[in-house]
């Protein structure tokens, strides 16, 4: 549906749900972007995670990161079959094939990430910082392309599991989603883990010693590439948690999704402050909040220039992010 | 590396000359070989613009298609009948002058697409002076894909008169051609006037980049990209100096942007992807940062690569292997596979400038005295 720009000015819009006039009163259709917004923010966060860990430990933006969360989607997709899961599967056979096709994705994903670091990056640790950064670029379109090859260069509607568009509640006249149930049902409790794997585990201290100051934490017998190893293995895998979440959501994929997911999701991990995962949650929650504003104020076609212009601003006005980066400081 | 100097290099560069003038002769008149060979050369020039910026200067520019598009689209408002309100004939032939529209005269065009480029480089390298490296990266690609949206959306942005800014992914057809007093109006037909032109803008934007590259300013670029702390200390004008480096490498990609536009006869939004960004940064390293002679390499190679080798040679390859795709599909894929190994395997690039080369590959690294070390070294230079 087409909004224009005079509804935001007018505070009021008509529209054409379900073949009735309707006119929505703006504070419901308000709600109705937060909703929507956080949901999706939920998934920029997973992804957002993934390049706050590995800005923070090794400099690089990992450009190929939001490729690594499409193939999480193809995979994802890719195990329903084998795994049985079809719009026919009982509730219970649906909630557990999920929970299986969730964990071996993050698996595939995560390794996916790590084997990248191995052949792309970690040959060019000690090159010029721009080096990296290239094969970054470069891996992203190769990844693109095996996703081309391996589903076709068209969006691919995928079965739609849980009835990600039915509505599971209604709250103040803003109807939840069951798919906006999931995307925070997957995240909440990741995000949990991730911040309590990084602040409380042996490892994850060795990751925060790394980021603050590879040479120290080296002599202080840490052993780097093994860290900096899992750092790529935890962003792959919330990744691929991402990539199974916008599949089993949005209903539909294609190889080209990664690029625009990948770019929300540095943005918010910027807009967070790089290097600080609670940073990295709240700037995809507030990027998902901007773009569903946009896509129903504006013009969904104009979003992509919005939400770049947004992060131009970002980075130029605020580079630090809203909760300061943790890298090099705090920890 | 520049060729050898003094007679013997004088030589070889007259003998590519003549060989390059020459060329059409042995080609045919329009064969698909011909077509691959202006667009490369087109390319060549666009990569030896880039390399201007991220070669020479240090800046990754991610969203160098802004200025192809930008260049493409000068075309399309001062060389079509897309203004069609507008009544303006500027040295151009008499059939043209009798159309409605704006049309300028070809040259007149270059020079508009040029000035348009570098005020649009300009613009855009303003908010990145102050950003590290990396963030220049993401900034400049955002600016890139925000040029790309207002071309696909610009049918809706009015310009009064019932004109639109573009006409997105319907293009602006018709465009007009060459023409040239002496030379009459280009046509697709014979592609050799084609292949003049755009070798002359090549052996006129070579000749200037290789100038530039010697003299002040070059040097000052230089010194920015190997240590900016220093450089600036030295008295060098940082914010001059960077945003002279954008003008000059978006100046020429909107030239070579016009002219693909003049070639291809239609400006159209849908051309202008992210990708495209990519594929002229894998021409730079390819053909080695920093090197002009590399990026007029890396430019001629992909650009053959990508119009002839793919879709003509190769392009039923997977075929034989009992695939089922084709080629041209996963071009993207390659140049990025290209870049990877490249960057992995010779990160000088084919025709390495020699202090890049002296830094990546001496025994002393770009971070002076921090020996390489055997089992694993840290994170990229802990400065």
């Amino acid at each position: 549906m087409y909004y224009g720009v005079s509804d935001l000015v007018n505070g009021y819009q008509a529209g054409v749900v379900a073949g009735q006039p309707v006119i929505h009163h703006d504070l419901s259709k308000l709600g109705f972007n937060f909703a929507e917004g956080l949901s999706d923010g939920a998934i920029w966060a997973l992804i957002a995670i993934g390049y706050t860990l590995v800005y923070g430990i090794i400099e690089l933006i990992n450009f190929a990161h939001g490729d690594v969360f499409m193939i999480g989607s193809f995979t994802a997709v890719g195990l329903w079959g084998p795994l049985g899961l079809g719009l026919t599967t009982s509730a219970l056979g649906i909630a557990a094939g999920l929970i299986v096709s969730l964990l071996l994705t993050m698996a595939v994903t995560g390794s996916l990430n790590v084997l990248i670091e191995r052949v792309a990056y970690r040959p060019l640790r000690s090159a010029p910082k721009l080096a990296p950064l290239i094969t970054a670029v470069g891996f992203s379109f190769i990844l693109q392309n095996v996703g081309l090859l391996w589903r076709g260069g068209n969006q691919q509607s995928v079965p739609d599991l849980i009835g990600a568009q039915q509505v599971a509640f209604t709250i103040g006249g803003v109807h939840i989603l069951r798919g906006y149930l999931l995307a925070f049902g997957v995240m909440i409790p990741l995000v949990i883990a991730t911040t309590w794997f990084i602040g409380s585990t042996r490892a994850g201290k060795a990751m925060r010693a790394t980021a603050q100051d590879p040479e120290a934490a080296r002599l202080m017998g840490v052993n780097v590439n093994g860290t900096i190893s899992l750092t790529f293995l935890l962003g792959g895998a919330l990744a691929g948690a991402a990539g199974l979440v916008y599949a089993v959501y949005e209903t539909n994929i294609w190889y080209f999704q990664g690029f625009q997911a990948g770019l929300l999701a540095f943005t918010a991990a910027v807009m967070g402050g790089i290097g600080n995962v609670r940073g990295a949650v709240l700037g995809g929650l507030i990027i998902g909040v901007i773009q569903s504003l946009s896509d129903s104020r504006i013009g969904p076609q104009w979003t992509e220039a919005v939400v770049f212009g947004y992060l131009i601003a970002i980075m130029v006005l605020r580079p630090t992010g809203l909760l300061g980066e943790e890298t090099r400081a705090a920890g | 590396m520049s060729p050898p100097g003094g007679t013997g290099g004088r030589l070889l560069a007259a003998a590519l000359i003549a060989f390059g003038i020459l060329l059409p002769f042995l080609l045919g008149d329009a064969s698909g070989f011909m077509n691959a060979t202006i667009i490369a050369i087109a390319y060549a020039v666009m990569s030896l613009g880039l390399n201007i910026v991220v070669g020479l200067a240090g800046l990754l520019d991610l969203g160098y298609v802004a200025f192809y598009a930008l260049g493409a689209y000068s075309l399309g408002w001062l060389g079509s009948e897309f203004f069609a309100r507008l009544n303006v004939h500027v040295l151009v032939s008499p059939a043209m002058s009798a159309l409605p529209g704006v049309h300028l005269n070809f040259l007149l065009v270059l020079a508009a697409a040029a000035a348009v480029c570098a005020a649009a480089g300009v613009v855009i390298g303003l908010p990145t002076l102050r950003l590290r490296g990396d963030y220049i990266a993401i900034v400049t690609l955002a600016f890139g894909e925000i040029i790309g949206v207002v071309a696909v959306n610009g049918q809706s942005i009015s310009l009064g008169g019932g004109m639109t800014l573009t006409a997105g992914n319907l293009g602006i057809p018709a465009v007009d051609a060459p023409y040239f007093p002496g030379t009459g109006t280009f046509s697709q037909l014979d592609l050799r006037p084609w292949y003049w032109l755009i070798f002359a803008i090549l052996l006129a934007v070579l000749f200037v980049t290789l100038r530039v590259r010697d003299s002040r300013p070059g040097r000052a670029w230089i010194a920015l990209r190997e240590d900016e702390v220093a450089a600036v200390s030295m008295g060098i004008p940082a914010v001059r100096t960077k945003l002279l480096a954008y003008a000059m490498g978006a100046a020429l990609g909107g030239m070579s942007g016009a002219f693909l536009g003049a070639y291809d006869t239609v400006v159209n939004a849908g051309q202008f992807q992210f990708g495209f960004s990519i594929f002229i940064l894998a021409m730079v390293i390819i053909g080695g940062l920093g090197s002009i002679w590399g990026a007029v390499a890396g430019g001629l190679l992909l650009g053959f690569i990508n119009n002839w080798l793919i879709p003509d040679v190769l392009n039923n390859l997977p075929a034989a292997f009992g695939l089922n795709f084709q080629l041209t599909q996963v071009e993207f894929g390659i140049f990025g596979f290209l870049l990877v190994i490249t960057m992995v395997l010779r990160p000088q690039g084919l025709l390495p400038e020699r202090r890049r080369q002296l830094e990546l590959t001496a025994a002393i690294p770009a971070e002076d005295a921090q020996l390489p070390e055997l089992d694993g070294p840290g994170p990229g230079g802990t400065a």
